[in-house]
C-alpha cells in the first residue's frame, strides 16, 4: 500500500542523500520523493510516497526516519485530513482533427495547454492522483508523447 | 587560534585524554599541534586498529573513544572499524583529514568523500567548511556519540579548515533541537508492565549490551533478585550480570547454553532490557517464544517492534527505567514451580566438553578464570575464539567482555585489547584469539611494546579458520574450501617485536604458561596448539528454532 509521508528536515547539505540513503540500505521502496523550501529558511520539506507492504514496514520507515539527526518531524498522511496534489506536465499530439477533442478533455480535468510548436503541444494539469490517472487515460488515444511529473506533495488541514 | 589549536581545546574540554591515529598529509596541521598538547597520543600500525582500539577503549571506561586519521585512505581504513562501533552502539567521535575546500570533488589526491562513505555506518557526521562552525560541531559530535543510544560520529576537516584562523568561542550549551532521546519510561507503560510481571507464571529477563551501555546493571541485579526471575544475556551483555549468580542462565542463541534456550522457548513473559532480538539470538523468528508476552525497554524506538511483536514497549534509558520499576514492585510473581523447571533444565543440559588428544580451547579458559577470578578484561577476535571465550569464563563484572558482536568484524580483539588496557591500566587485559584473527591486525605488536602496552594475547591455534571450517564440516560435507591456513612461528614473531612468546602444547602446560603470562611485564603471545578440528557447540544451525539444537559434546 501507499503512504504518503511529510518529512521536515534541517536544510543542509546532504541531507536528502540521508534519507535516500536510508531507504536504499534498508529496501524501502520510494514512489515519489518532491523536496523544497518551507516558511524557515533553515526547513525544508520532503513529501515521499512510499510503497510499504505492512504497517511494520511502515513504523520501522516512520522510527528510522526518526533517528536520523536532521531530521526534525515526520508526519504520515495515511490516516490524517489532509490536501494532496501533483503537477504533471505532458507533451502531446496537437493535429489539427483531434485538437476539439483535446480542448474538450482539458477542460473536463481542469487542465491548461501552455504552449504548442508544430504538431506537438505542451499541457499542465495539477490533480489527485486518480484525476491524473483518468486524464492520462482520456489522453491515450490521441498519443501521449512525454511526460514529467513532480511526485506527490500534501499538506494537514 | 587555528583550526587545529580549536580542535584540541575542544578536545580538551570534553575531557579527551587519550587519542588513538595515524599521521597524513591532509591531517599533518592537527598532528602539529597535538605534538605539544597534554593529550595521551598512541600511534598505531594502521587506521583500522586506530579505530578498533579507539572502540576497545570506550567500552572498557564507558567513555567516548576518539580516533584519528589523514583524508583518503586514512579515513577509508577507518570504515571497518568505524562500522563494529556503529552496530555495537559504542560511542566514538572519528575525526579525518580532508584535502582542502577548494579541492573537494575534484578527485584531488588522496581524496575520499568519507561523510558519504560512513553515512549508513555512523550515528552522525560532519564536513566542517567554516572554522567559525568547528566548536559547535565538535560538542555536538560528543553528545551525539554518547547520549541517547550511543554511537560513532565522524568529523571530515579539511586541512585549510585546520590552518584557518577564528576567535575561540566554546558554546556551553549545544541544542540539536531534532535530537532530544526519551530518558525515562512513560508511567503508563510502567503501570502495564508491572501488570504482565504479576501476571506471569514463567518469566524470563532476556538482556543485552544496553544495560552496560546505560550502566543499569546493579539495578537490574536487584530487580531479577528481588523478583527472583532467571536472566538470559546476549553476547553483548555478557558480564552484565555475574554469571554464577543462581539466577543466570548463561547466554541465549546459537552458540547459547541449551537451558537458556529452552527456557526462553518455555517462557511465558520476556523481559527485554536493551537486547534487539538479532537473527542469532532468536533462530527462526517464527517459531520463537510461542507463549511468551514481551516486555521491551530500549532507548532506541526503531530496535522495538522491528523483529518481533512487542506487547509492551517502554522507551528510555534503561537504568532509569529499571529504577521506575523498582519504585513500583516490591514482591514477584509466585513461580517457584518455573524456578524448579529452569533449574531441571540446567541439570538435563549442562555445559560439557570432551577432552581430545590434543588440547581443549575449553579447558584453557576455565584456568584463566581460575586465575583471574573473572576480574580480568577479556576481549576477543570473531570465530570459535570468541563463542568459547563467551562460554567458558564466567564473567563477573561489565565492561570485562569486549568483543564485535553486530558486524562480528576480525581483527578487532587485539587493537581493543591496546584501548582497554590503556583505559584501566590496573586491570590484566587477555585477547582470546585464532590463528586467522590475530593475522588481521598482528602489526600491532609494534604498537604494544613501543608504548609498552603489556596485553596478553592467548592464541587458540587449530590451523584453520575454525568458525567457517566448522560450517563447512556440518553443512558443506567437509569440503573445507579455503579455511586451512599457514600461520608465521607466533613465538619467533612475537619474540621479533620484543614481545616475549610462549608455545603451549600440553595440558599441563596450560597453568604455568598462563601464570608467567601474567606476571611477564612484557607484551606475551601465547600460541596454544588446540585440537584442529575442535567444534563450539551447543549449535542452533541458522534458519532453525533455537531449542533445535545440536549438543555435539565436541
Amino acid at each position: 500500500m501507499k503512504h504518503t509521508i511529510s518529512v521536515l528536515v534541517e536544510n543542509k547539505f546532504g541531507v536528502l542523500a540521508r534519507v535516500a540513503g536510508l531507504f536504499s540500505a534498508r529496501g524501502y521502496n520510494i514512489a515519489s520523493l518532491a523536496v523544497s523550501e518551507t516558511l524557515d529558511p533553515e526547513i525544508s520539506n520532503m513529501t515521499i510516497v512510499v510503497n510499504a507492504e505492512d504497517e511494520k514496514i511502515l513504523e520501522q520507515i516512520n522510527k528510522q526516519l526518526n533517528k536520523l539527526i536532521d531530521v526534525i518531524t515526520v508526519t504520515d498522511f495515511t490516516k490524517k485530513d489532509h490536501a494532496e496534489r501533483e503537477l504533471v506536465l505532458l507533451k502531446v499530439d496537437y493535429s489539427a482533427k483531434d485538437k476539439a477533442k483535446l480542448e474538450a478533455i482539458l477542460k473536463k480535468y481542469f487542465a491548461k495547454l501552455i504552449k504548442h510548436k508544430d504538431n506537438s503541444a505542451i499541457v499542465e494539469v495539477v490533480g489527485e492522483q486518480d484525476q491524473i490517472k483518468n486524464l492520462l487515460e482520456d489522453l491515450k488515444p490521441l498519443g501521449i508523447k512525454e511526460m514529467v511529473r513532480t511526485g506527490k506533495i500534501a499538506i494537514a488541514e | 587560534m587555528t583550526g587545529a589549536d580549536i580542535l584540541i581545546e575542544c578536545l580538551r574540554r570534553e575531557g579527551v585524554e587519550l587519542i588513538f591515529g595515524y599521521p597524513g598529509g591532509q591531517i599533518l596541521p592537527f598532528f602539529d599541534k597535538i605534538y605539544d598538547a597534554k593529550i595521551n597520543f598512541i600511534l598505531t600500525r594502521h587506521e583500522q586498529a586506530a579505530a578498533h582500539a579507539a572502540d576497545g577503549y570506550a567500552r572498557a571506561t564507558g567513555k567516548v573513544g576518539v580516533c584519528v586519521a589523514t583524508s583518503g585512505p586514512g579515513a577509508t581504513n577507518l570504515v571497518t572499524g568505524i562500522a563494529t562501533a556503529y552496530m555495537d552502539s559504542i560511542p566514538m567521535v572519528a575525526i579525518t583529514g580532508q584535502v582542502k575546500t577548494h579541492l573537494i570533488g575534484n578527485d584531488a589526491f588522496q581524496e575520499a568523500d568519507i561523510t558519504g562513505i560512513t553515512r549508513p555506518i555512523t550515528k552522525h557526521n560532519y564536513l566542517v567548511k567554516d572554522v567559525k562552525d568547528l566548536p559547535r560541531i565538535v560538542r555536538e559530535a560528543f553528545l551525539i556519540a554518547s547520549t541517547g543510544r550511543p554511537g560513532p560520529v565522524v568529523i571530515d576537516l579539511p586541512s585549510d579548515i585546520q590552518t584557518a584562523e577564528s576567535e575561540f568561542i566554546w558554546p556551553e550549551e549545544v541544542n540539536i533541537r531534532s535530537y532530544k532521546p526519551n530518558y525515562f519510561g512513560h508511567p503508563g507503560q510502567i503501570k502495564k508492565a508491572l501488570k504482565l510481571i504479576k501476571q506471569a507464571k514463567k518469566p524470563i529477563f532476556y538482556i543485552g549490551g544496553g544495560v552496560i551501555l546505560s550502566n543499569g546493571y546493579m539495578e537490574l541485579r536487584e530487580l531479577a533478585e528481588r523478583l527472583k526471575i532467571p536472566v538470559t544475556w546476549t553476547l553483548m551483555g555478557i558480564g552484565a550480570f555475574a554469571a554464577d549468580h543462581k539466577l543466570s542462565l548463561g547466554m541465549l542463541g546459537m552458540h547459547g547454553t541449551a537451558y537458556a534456550n529452552h527456557s526462553i522457548m518455555e517462557s511465558d513473559l520476556i523481559i527485554a532490557v536493551g537486547a534487539r532480538f538479532d537473527d542469532r539470538v532468536t533462530g527462526r523468528l517464527d517459531a520463537f517464544a510461542p507463549n511468551a508476552k514481551v516486555i521491551h525497554i530500549d532507548i532506541d524506538p526503531s530496535s522495538i517492534g522491528k523483529n518481533i511483536k512487542v506487547d509492551v514497549p517502554i522507551v528510555g534509558d534503561v537504568k532509569n527505567i529499571l529504577g521506575q520499576l523498582l519504585e513500583e514492585i516490591k514482591t514477584g510473581p509466585d513461580i517457584g514451580a518455573w524456578l524448579k523447571e529452569v533449574e531441571a533444565l540446567k541439570k538435563k543440559y549442562p555445559m560439557s566438553y570432551r577432552e581430545k588428544s590434543k588440547l581443549s580451547p575449553h579447558y584453557i579458559l576455565e584456568e584463566l578464570y581460575d586465575l583471574t577470578k573473572g576480574n580480568a578484561i577479556i576481549t576477543t577476535e570473531v570465530g570459535q575464539n570468541q563463542m568459547w571465550a563467551a562460554q567458558w569464563y564466567n564473567y563477573q563484572h561489565p565492561r570485562t567482555f569486549i568483543s564485535s558482536g553486530g558486524l562480528g568484524t576480525m581483527g578487532f580483539g587485539f587493537p581493543a585489547a591496546m584501548g582497554a588496557k590503556l583505559g584501566c591500566p590496573d586491570k590484566q587485559v587477555f585477547d582470546i584469539a585464532g590463528d586467522g584473527s590475530i593475522q588481521m591486525n598482528i602489526q600491532e605488536l609494534a604498537t604494544c611494546v613501543c608504548n609498552k602496552i603489556n596485553v596478553k594475547v592467548l592464541i587458540l591455534n587449530n590451523g584453520y579458520l575454525g568458525m567457517v571450517r566448522q560450517w563447512q564440516e556440518l553443512f558443506y560435507k567437509r569440503r573445507y574450501s579455503h579455511t586451512c591456513i599457514t600461520s608465521p612461528d607466533f613465538v619467533r614473531l612475537a619474540e621479533s617485536y620484543g614481545a616475549m612468546g610462549i608455545r603451549v602444547t600440553k595440558k599441563e602446560q596450560v597453568r604455568p604458561a598462563l601464570e608467567k603470562t601474567m606476571e611477564t611485564d612484557n607484551v606475551v603471545f601465547v600460541d596454544f596448539v588446540i585440537e584442529s578440528e575442535e567444534n563450539v557447540f551447543p549449535m542452533v544451525p541458522a534458519g532453525k528454532a533455537i531449542n533445535e539444537i545440536i549438543e555435539g559434546l565436541a
